[in-house]
């Protein structure tokens, strides 16, 4: 154990004695998402670096603090990448900010979710015990798979040592495509081609236009190319950064809370996960949809409804988060059955004893 | 004997059919696919709704009485060996499939459906499950997502908690639940990817909601052989380091080949030290491109001999020979034991030659398969049941090599679960402060320990036995062999 993750281990020990919420820190990029920020902060950007890199064996390890620009340039030399394209809401953003966050990019229903992608984790906990969880193997079935677990827990099951992933090689030849479309035909072709062997690897359609990303081997790709029409888009990659890191112009209202100018009008950004044949959004005002339809970004006034967006989600089999707003008294995550809300509280206190890890960044209750 | 007010409890919430309590009728479901260990339960129950497993569980519940899920007992690692003192809760009738939507590409299932059903019934639509044990003729789905089961194409379309997308699963006390949902992701917790590989000890599974793959539309395999195994294991490093998962990427040795060939017929250089199978698949062009490629990589790597599969029928050829290994063990030995264990990929030929020393120091042989490309082994030891002392000398025999795999990196079971078999390598693999987090998480869901005990995770006391048996040796199996 370095001497950081010791003073972490004793800072950890003295708070669950006296009941002190802390709030774990990375990049800080993140600090917009989830329920609300409580609790002294707990630095962790400093227990930084990659530990182990092997591109045979398919496999990355690094600790917490590593930048994700880091993680992803280590790979790029190696023509390997991370496969659920993480978005970085800021150049400070973590590796582990990335799995505790639990947010995966374009390239998700493709390539796997963060979670599909976690290989084992090390973890400090409530106890302050050092914990390891998986391993650096891609086939692991001993144990319960807390590693999976803590991906997308938003740090409230312990603080995140270091993590170990499994690398994809880089597509060979990678192209996008462009639809002008209304958005029920687009997601009618989505659909229709979600059903079809093609090297798909991202999707989105905004204003008119669907954008259709397909990579893998240069004939797989220029072959769907062919089939599928549409016009090529110039600085795809760009295109495809923005939609991730939420930098395009569909998200301009909410820069300000990136840091940068204020935002006029209060709006609110609500994610919305659904089954990918769900309707288009009759709600709300501008929308963006990605994943082949699983994801839908509207944009709401903050007096709109949110029951509206619960409601719709749970009927289309998912679920809304208020990924984005100044005011989250209406809950930022959509509230949980009665007995799974209480296996939640339950898991955490397996973990978290005395409740001390960012309590209330996804519930109140947690 | 089950508690008589119990048996009436159940009488008015089952028919008489679906309730076995006597010895005979119970036999059956004494083991699962690991016959090494055997339990009789107290009953046998057989509901066919969830609203049935929902009466059962709250009066097991009530009773404190311990309950084994089973699906299709195909398991190779004692999951679903019965506890004495309860009873076994089989899914055997929750066989429906409830919906395929094409458009989605899932399939909402009973957890009793057989994994090549859910296929099956999905290929009208040019659609597959794509996470295909061995067992998958037989095991069920709900047993896939206990065990988290992989498979020969898991490398490249992942495992089975890649391939599901929701879970609904009674709790202990009979609450109703829903893990994941119909979109990519659900509210809180991960707990889809806790209920997958969970071995029956969280909750009881009564649905499953699947995601289908279209059918690639086209596959090749490549067949290459080599003069040593190292050779083999630098050519998986190659073909990977390259940038290409192969759908399949799959290793034997020179005895399993010896045992498959006079068999299958399938085509193996009998004096080849290992081969590999390799297969691409996906468009036609992209699998010229891909093959191509392959056939460099494995000829660079000092390949002996390459043959590509020129058909359908002479892909599966190939493969008949790696899908009849564990018949062909059963052909040139009474009895095999088959272990599976995970290592680095780049610890192969060491591991490799350890498990052939280990072979000589207890005098039974060993076949080697391998899912190379995820680096999962499954040593194949071959025994003879009849002979005094081999099954103990099987068992200490694969403990060691499940030990070798914790020493170079890996994990003692990469696919086939811990169940009892693998309970006092946990012990090994994992600290104390682990497995107590992993009995936390259990009582979280199962605060009285009621559903498969004394599976999967070791109580800490059994593991400081353990340690101390290498101290005092004594009454437990094998006290000359040192353990940690």
């Amino acid at each position: 154990m370095s001497d950081l993750v010791a003073g972490w281990r004793d800072r950890v020990r003295a708070a669950t004695a006296s009941a002190t919420p802390l709030r774990i820190v990375g990049g800080g990029s993140m600090d917009f998402y989830g329920q609300r920020l409580a609790g002294e902060i707990l630095e962790v950007s400093g227990h930084a670096g990659i530990v182990d890199y092997d591109p045979t064996e398919l496999v990355i390890t690094a600790r917490c603090g590593t930048r994700l620009a880091e993680v992803e340039q280590a790979m790029a030399q190696s023509n390997q990448m991370l496969a659920f394209e993480p978005p970085h809401f800021g150049p400070k953003a973590t590796l582990g900010g990335s799995i505790a966050a639990g947010l995966s990019g374009p390239r998700r229903p493709y390539a796997g979710a963060v979670r599909d992608l976690v290989l084992g984790v090390r973890l400090l906990d409530g106890r302050g015990d050092e914990l390891a969880f998986g391993g650096r193997v891609m086939k692991n079935v001993a144990g319960f798979d807390v590693s999976r677990l803590i991906a997308g827990s938003l740090g409230t099951l312990g603080i995140i040592l270091d993590v170990s992933l499994k690398c994809l090689p880089m597509p060979r030849a990678e192209t996008t495509l462009t639809f002008e479309l209304p958005a029920d035909e687009g997601l009618r072709r989505l659909n229709a081609w979600n059903a079809t062997p093609l090297p798909l690897s991202a999707s989105c359609w905004h204003q008119g236009r669907l954008h259709v990303r397909l990579s893998g081997a240069e004939s797989a790709v220029a072959a769907a190319a062919r089939r599928l029409g549409g016009e090529v888009l110039e600085q795809a990659k760009a295109y495809w950064v923005a939609v991730r890191d939420q930098t395009h112009d569909f998200f301009a209202p909410f820069r300000a809370q990136n840091g940068a100018e204020a935002a006029v009008p209060p709006a609110a950004l609500w994610r919305l996960s659904v089954r990918v044949t769900a309707p288009h959004t009759a709600f709300g005002g501008a929308t963006m949809i990605e994943w082949g339809g699983a994801l839908r970004w509207v944009v709401a006034q903050e007096e709109d409804d949110a029951q509206q967006a619960r409601a719709w989600a749970a009927a289309q089999g998912g679920h809304a988060t208020l990924f984005r707003a100044a005011d989250k008294s209406v809950g930022v995550f959509q509230p949980l059955p009665p007995a799974l809300l209480a296996l939640h509280q339950r898991l955490k206190a397996a973990l978290d004893p005395a409740g001390i890890f960012n309590p209330g960044r996804m519930y109140a209750e947690l | 004997m089950l508690d008589p007010a119990l048996l009436s409890a159940l009488a008015d919430l089952l028919p008489p059919s679906a309730i076995i309590a006597t010895a005979e009728g119970t036999r059956p479901y004494e083991c699962d696919g690991l016959p090494l260990f055997r339990e009789q339960p107290l009953a046998v129950l057989l509901p066919e709704d969830e609203a049935q497993v929902v009466g059962i569980l709250r009066l097991c519940h009530a009773a404190r009485l311990p309950v084994v899920a089973r699906g299709a007992g195909t398991g190779l690692s004692g999951g679903a060996t019965p506890y004495r003192k309860g009873i076994v809760l089989s899914l055997a009738k929750f066989k429906r499939i409830l919906s395929i939507d094409p458009l989605s590409c899932t399939a909402v299932v009973q957890p009793g459906v057989r994994n090549l059903a859910i296929s099956e019934a999905a290929a009208v639509h040019r659609l597959y499950y794509a996470p295909d044990p061995s067992s998958q003729i037989a095991c069920t789905i709900g047993g896939n997502v206990a065990e988290n089961s992989g498979g020969v194409h898991c490398l490249k379309y992942g495992l089975t908690v890649h391939n599901v997308r929701r879970v609904r699963a009674v709790l202990i006390d009979g609450d109703v639940v829903e893990f994941g949902g119909e979109g990519l992701d659900a509210a809180g917790y991960d707990l889809l990817a806790l209920i997958n590989g969970s071995e029956g000890l969280l909750a009881v599974i009564t649905e499953v909601t699947v995601k289908l793959t279209p059918n690639p539309q086209q596959a090749t395999c490549v067949l290459a052989s080599f003069s040593d195994a190292e050779k083999a294991g630098d050519a998986v490093a190659a073909i990977i380091g390259a940038g290409i998962i192969p759908a399949g990427l799959e290793m034997m040795d020179q005895l399993t080949i010896a045992a498959v060939e006079p068999f299958v017929h399938a085509g193996y250089p009998l004096d080849a030290a290992a081969i590999l199978l390799c297969e691409s698949d996906g468009t036609p062009d992209e699998v010229t491109d891909e093959v191509a490629l392959m056939r460099s990589l494995l000829e660079t790597s000092g390949a002996t001999t390459i043959q590509v599969s020129q058909s359908e029928v002479q892909r599966l050829k190939f493969w008949s020979g790696r899908k009849a290994a564990f018949p062909a063990a059963g052909r040139i030995s009474p009895d095999y034991y088959c272990i599976d264990g995970t290592i680095p990929r780049r610890s192969l030929a060491p591991v490799l030659k350890r498990i052939e020393a280990l072979s000589r120091e207890f005098g039974l042989r060993c076949m080697n398969v391998f899912h190379a490309g995820d680096g999962n082994l499954h040593p194949l030891i071959l025994f003879d049941a009849n002979v005094p002392d081999e099954i103990a000398r099987t068992e200490a025999f694969g403990a060691r090599i499940l030990e070798l795999c914790i020493e170079v990196g890996g994990t003692i079971t990469g696919e086939h679960g811990v169940g009892l078999e693998k309970i006092d390598q946990m012990c090994t693999q994992f600290a104390a402060a682990e497995l107590e987090r992993f009995h936390a998480i259990k009582r979280a869901f199962d605060a009285e320990g009621l559903l498969n005990p004394g599976k999967a995770v070791p109580l800490l006391h059994r593991c400081a036995e353990m340690g101390r048996m290498h101290v005092h040796g004594g009454e437990l199996p094998y006290p000359d062999l040192p353990r940690f």
